[in-house]
């Protein structure tokens, strides 16, 4: 059994970790915390020099055809430094679901961009509140040309292109839903941003007015489309959150060590040491899970649906629960904007939104197990 | 066993109320019941001008600061008719944030400790809201080791000169006087060189400045003190005593009984009534059902369990330390609400702010929950006091208690 | 990153499944396939007769205590080895329990302070089943604080006189020979006045007496000794290093990796997936699936946790420190469980017999047990702190008793 990355993969990791750490301090994600710009531009850049943006596209669309388990190293380290780069949604979102319905030409002409850092890209689904599902799809498309409007769309305000899904059917059935590619910066495109919990990661509504847009994969393939993408996606956020989860703890850890009250660390205090050692049990949990869904995102496995599940359940609750009580660990300290505590409370409960609840991830596991049961 | 009043409650709660219907100010009512968390608003009004207003017209009616004695500025009320009033008072009680610590805190210090001229002259003006007090312990140093605390009083002839600063004082900017306690001999273990006094917020060397939050908002300051001099007729309690005068002051902290805590649970109750989900009505999903009446029957419990004090206020009886649960039992219970609330909205939950779903109450919420889990005690403090005040259980081991305050580290590692 | 065997390790998994296919006693498959927590018990066998016999035919075919040296009856195998085999040996490793004391704790202390005479005399017998040896390590007024232990080992001439009393002993009752820490001199702090021996069960003044448990099981004993007399010889290390000894005893207790743990969670999932409740199956309710994606994940977390450390142990390397999660994740999780199941079940959910609306009673028992879970072999608090201190990094607790000799230390609480 060879359960773990190779020694290329760590050294890559290793790699990531000490260019973030470089270039992305935590005096640099607030800048764009404090409302300075979008996101880190020059960081953007700094990634696609190292090669970090395209490490799983193929060498023919210009990436570093690396593959899918170094880009779960590479999304680890994002989510300790808290990259404040659209990341997420250009490489998990955006570009996979280019790899798995795209065109040779949309290929072609995207995923090279993505690579080099010149196109940021985003996933348009969401249409207010509601989870992943058909029925949440009203936006239109009829004769290539879409109406509605979506909302939140990660990192919308600053992304070229969107991948959009939307309705070209009625019949009740997933086959109701196709995907489109749209250019943001086209016609009948109108952006707004919108404030959300975590500053350092945009958020958008986007309304679509007549808007030409090219089909991406077949008609009525979208949903289908989708739920690899969701998939995919679901496992290279999990391994964010793990990043962002062993960061918190590592605060925590670190504070607790250095901070003395009545006269001894807190770190001594039993009430503050087992909250640590319950964070460092949820987040070894989501890693292993993770690890679990990077193998089978990695090989392409039928376990992916569970394992990506349980992988997003796992990752969310232990960033969610690590992060709150870092804060806690901190005490008054870790309510200040000027400590950094807040910026992963922020993230992890933004993250916990982005692909879908954590209910609907749940109910998703249980559905996936029981098929698996099933088989 | 029963919820009604005794007949003198009766009478004083129909005057009570009588007098409100008639004073209070109702233009802002809805507004007032609406604020649930952190700082209270007003959106075309400056709170403070509005309270200050309140807090007068209370103390002209001799509706100030009720359990005060009536030379001091109060009406001498009984403890039972504290908490009808604050029935009665209803959301108008939140235009007197600004004074609670005033007048839950340092009012009752200056009356155990000042002199009586004192008492006289500063007493009265509080109860009325014309001047504005609060509280100057908390220290970066020193959080919820209260007694760890730096900054430093020397005396120079009748003076104390105060050098130092202070942290997470609320309302420091608008205040017109504070207590303060500081350290002032650092030879001797921490809880024996501690002194208190009061001061004038607007002497020369103090200075405050506004601290952002995590959850972006600055409801308290740092205070700044550069030789700040204060005349020791302005001490309270004798030197090196400040240890037993504080525990006056946070003992009544602690006493605030029948105060409602924010749970978020009346909100999200009302979120699901009316929210639609994927599939039906939220309230109709059991998973919400189940999340919700867990939470409904612990809010329920704190409920009763604060008219249980009330009860034994009613007999003249000293309430019993049940109540010491609500803030531990809130502070989580209200960061899980929000985390919930959010979840039912979907990815659409990140949106924050006055356009998003409900003008982003529940994400507000969960931003300024980590505080309520921090402040006036961390939960871990919180269950300490539980523990060995109401349980009886030994206090942890004090490994500073006879050491030198300056012999005592200050860092962890080096 | 792959599930697959090196070539070297499929080759000794194919050994190890042929062998056991050709031996292994298949009549008993499917009811070692039910048993879940707590001990095993056979319809028609006792479970220590079947357990020897697997155990002799395992050491005859040179597959039993596979990482031990050959000469003292093991195989010589790599720790890789070792997990292979447990997993091909599967449900039939339960056959074993009466001899995992013995393996894994006894027989590694014996072999790292045994005289080489008393190696070869017991570790061959003790591999072989032929001989069962318990762990006297736990008294009643030592649970976690194992070096507070009272039990007295006196001198007299070339023995050792000991009295006292331990409890928590598995398999005391069918034990051969014990390994036994007891005191040696209590004027001295607690850790150092200890020292480890071994001694023959059957001896004069050894008395084991079964303990009735909460759930009504007896799967522990006490044992009591009154003037049992110890040769010098079969001391294991030197007077009063007793608790460096035992350290060595404990950490190979710890070090069981890939050992399954129990979580409950299949049997939920089987529950639910069967269950009718008022409005459908179970496993169709939002709040049933909500609960049960949380265990799984949990559970699988578990699972793939092992894997990482089980991955280590194939490259040569030494495993990180996260399998140590292990219990106290499962040991809570089967509690909820266990309880949330009942809670399905209703009100029939109180029944505890055979019946088939409950499930056999399986959560019942479950229920039942599971309060053992979180305190057998480490407290869930003595775990964490484990977590804390040797994971993260943490001091360790203010030991008052530290620098005290042990007959200073305090015995009583009030």
């Amino acid at each position: 059994m060879n359960f773990d990355f190779s020694d290329d993969q760590k050294q890559l990791r290793d790699q990531a970790r000490k260019f973030l750490a470089e270039k992305c301090p935590p005096k640099a994600v607030r800048v764009v915390l404090d409302g300075k710009t979008p996101y880190d531009k020059e960081l953007w850049k700094g990634l696609a020099e190292m090669g970090f943006l395209g490490v799983a596209i193929p060498e023919e669309f210009g990436g570093a055809g690396a593959g899918h388990l170094e880009l779960c190293v590479i999304a680890e380290e994002m989510g300790r430094a808290n990259a404040p780069v659209p990341f997420s949604s250009t490489v998990y979102l955006a570009a996979e679901a280019l790899l798995i319905a795209g065109s040779d030409a949309q290929k072609k002409k995207w995923l090279p961009a993505i690579a080099s850092g010149e196109a940021i890209g985003t996933l348009a689904l969401f249409e207010g509140k509601g989870n992943p599902s058909p029925k949440n799809v009203k936006l239109t498309a009829a004769n290539g040309v879409l109406n509605g409007v979506k909302k939140p769309v990660a990192d919308g305000a600053i992304a070229d292109f969107a991948v959009v899904a939307a309705r070209t059917g009625s019949s009740g059935r997933d086959s109701d839903i196709s995907l489109f590619l749209v250019e943001l910066r086209a016609g009948g495109v109108e952006v707004k941003s919108l404030t959300n919990l975590d500053p350092t990661r945009g958020q958008a509504e986007i309304a679509f007015k007549d808007c030409k847009a090219e089909p991406l994969g077949a008609a009525g393939e979208g949903w289908s489309i989708l739920t690899q993408v969701l998939d995919r996606a679901a496992v290279l956020c999990a391994f964010e959150q793990v990043g962002g989860a062993d960061r918190a703890l590592e605060m925590g850890r670190d504070y607790a060590l250095d901070r003395i009250a009545f006269g001894r660390p807190i770190g001594s205090f039993q009430a503050v040491k087992h909250m640590l050692a319950d964070m460092y049990v949820s987040a070894t949990l989501a890693r292993s899970n993770s690890y679990y869904g990077a193998w089978a995102l990695s090989t392409n496995a039928a376990e992916l649906p569970e394992a990506a599940a349980a992988a997003r359940i796992s990752a969310t609750q232990a960033f969610q629960h690590c992060a709150k009580n870092n804060i806690q660990v901190h005490g008054g300290m870790g309510f200040t904007w000027e400590f950094d505590c807040h910026i992963y409370y922020r993230r992890a409960n933004a993250m916990a939104l982005g692909l879908g609840s954590l209910s609907y991830w749940e109910d998703q596991l249980i559905d996936r197990m029981r098929k698996k049961n099933a088989a | 066993m029963n919820f009604d009043d005794t007949p003198q409650e009766a009478e004083f709660r129909a005057t009570a109320r009588a007098w409100i219907s008639a004073n209070a100010p109702k233009q802002y009512e809805e507004e007032l019941r609406k604020s649930s968390l952190g700082r209270t608003v007003l959106k075309n009004a400056d709170i403070l001008q509005v309270a200050k207003a309140w807090q007068k017209k209370k103390a002209d009616a001799g509706w100030a600061c009720l359990h005060w004695p009536k030379e001091y500025g109060g009406r001498g009320a009984s403890p039972i008719e504290r908490v009808i009033w604050q029935q009665e008072e209803g959301p108008y009680g939140q235009l007197s944030r600004m004074f609670i610590i005033g007048h839950g805190m340092c009012g009752p210090t200056m009356m155990a400790f000042a002199r009586e001229e004192h008492k006289r002259r500063y007493l009265p003006p509080l109860a009325s809201g014309e001047n504005v007090w609060c509280q100057l312990f908390s220290e970066p140093a020193g959080g919820s080791d209260v007694a760890g605390l730096r900054t430093r009083a020397e005396k120079d002839g009748d003076d104390w000169v105060i050098n130092g600063q202070k942290i997470w004082t609320s309302g420091a900017h608008y205040s017109d006087y504070g207590i303060l306690l500081t350290r002032t001999d650092p030879t001797v273990p921490k809880h024996k060189g501690l002194t208190m006094f009061f001061l004038d917020m607007k002497s020369p060397g103090v200075e405050v400045r506004p601290i952002k939050q995590a959850s972006g908002a600055s409801d308290f300051n740092e205070v700044y003190f550069t030789n700040v001099r204060i005349p020791d007729h302005q001490r309270l309690g004798e030197v090196g005593d400040g240890w037993n005068v504080s525990l006056t002051t946070l003992m009544n902290e602690r006493s605030a009984i029948g105060a409602a805590v924010s749970t978020g649970f009346p909100e999200l109750f009302e979120y699901c009534s009316s929210l639609i989900l994927d599939d039906g009505p939220a309230i109709e999903d059991r998973a919400v059902r189940s999340k919700l009446a867990n939470w409904a029957v612990k809010a329920s419990g704190l409920k009763y369990t604060s008219m249980r004090a009330i009860s034994a206020l009613s007999k003249g009886e000293r309430p019993g330390p049940e109540n010491s649960i609500g803030k531990l039992v809130a502070g989580s219970m209200i960061q899980d609400v929000a985390t919930y609330a959010l979840d039912l909205q979907g990815a659409a939950g990140v949106v924050s702010g006055e356009n998003a779903e409900l003008a982003g109450r529940f994400q507000a919420m969960l931003l300024r929950a980590p505080g309520t889990r921090v402040e006036g005690g961390t939960d871990e403090i919180m269950r300490n006091i539980i523990a060995e005040r109401v349980l009886g259980l030994p206090g942890d081991i004090r490994v500073d208690k006879d050491v030198p305050f300056n012999k005592i580290p200050t860092k962890g590692r080096n | 990153m792959n599930f697959d065997d090196t070539p070297q390790e499929a080759a000794f998994r194919e050994t190890a499944r042929r062998w056991i296919e050709a031996n292994a006693p298949r009549e008993l498959h499917a009811e070692l396939s039910k048993s879940s927590l707590g001990r095993i018990r056979l319809a028609n066998h006792d479970i220590v007769d079947v357990g020897k016999a697997w155990q002799k035919k395992k050491f005859e075919g040179n597959w039993a205590c596979l990482h031990w040296p050959r000469e003292y009856g093991g195989r010589g195998a790599t720790p890789i080895e070792k997990v292979i085999w447990q997993q091909e040996e599967g449900v039939y490793g339960k056959l074993t329990q009466p001899f995992q004391i013995g393996e894994g704790m006894c027989g590694p202390t014996v072999m790292a302070f045994g005289s080489e005479e008393a190696k070869r005399r017991y570790l061959p017998k003790l591999a072989s089943g032929e001989e069962i040896w318990c762990q006297l390590f736990s008294e009643p007024s030592a649970g976690s604080d194992v070096a507070g232990l009272r039990t007295r080992a006196e001198k007299k001439g070339d023995n050792w006189v000991v009295n006292g009393q331990k409890i928590w002993t598995s398999g005391a009752h069918y034990s051969d020979y014990g390994l036994l820490i007891a005191r040696t001199d209590p004027n001295v702090p607690k850790h150092k006045g200890l020292t480890m021996f071994f001694l023959d069960m059957k001896s004069p003044g050894v008395e084991v007496r079964p303990i009735k448990q909460a759930n009504g099981m007896q799967e522990f004993n006490e044992v009591y000794f009154t003037d049992v007399v110890i040769p010098d010889s079969q001391r294991l290390g030197a007077v009063g290093d007793g608790w460096n000894v035992s350290l060595t005893t404990l950490m190979n207790e710890r070090m069981s990796i890939g050992a399954r743990l129990a979580t409950g969670v299949p049997e939920m999932f089987e529950l639910c997936s069967n269950l009718m409740l008022e409005d459908g199956p179970a496993i169709d309710d939002p709040a049933v699936r909500s609960k049960l994606a949380s265990w799984a994940a949990k559970s699988s977390g578990l699972k793939y946790t092992s894997y990482r450390t089980i991955s280590a142990l194939s490259k040569g390397e030494r495993p990180g420190p996260e399998n140590s999660i292990g219990k106290l994740v499962s040991g809570m999780m089967l509690q909820d469980i266990a309880t949330y199941a009942m809670d399905l079940q209703g009100a029939a959910g109180v029944l505890t017999g055979n019946d088939e609306e409950t499930a056999q009673g399986q959560f019942q028992q479950m229920l039942l047990s599971s309060p053992s879970m979180r305190i057998a072999g480490g407290t869930d608090e003595i775990l964490r702190n484990i977590i804390a201190e040797r994971v993260l990094g943490l001091p360790g607790d203010i030991r008052v008793d530290k620098d005290v000799p042990y007959n200073k230390i305090p015995t009583k609480g009030r």
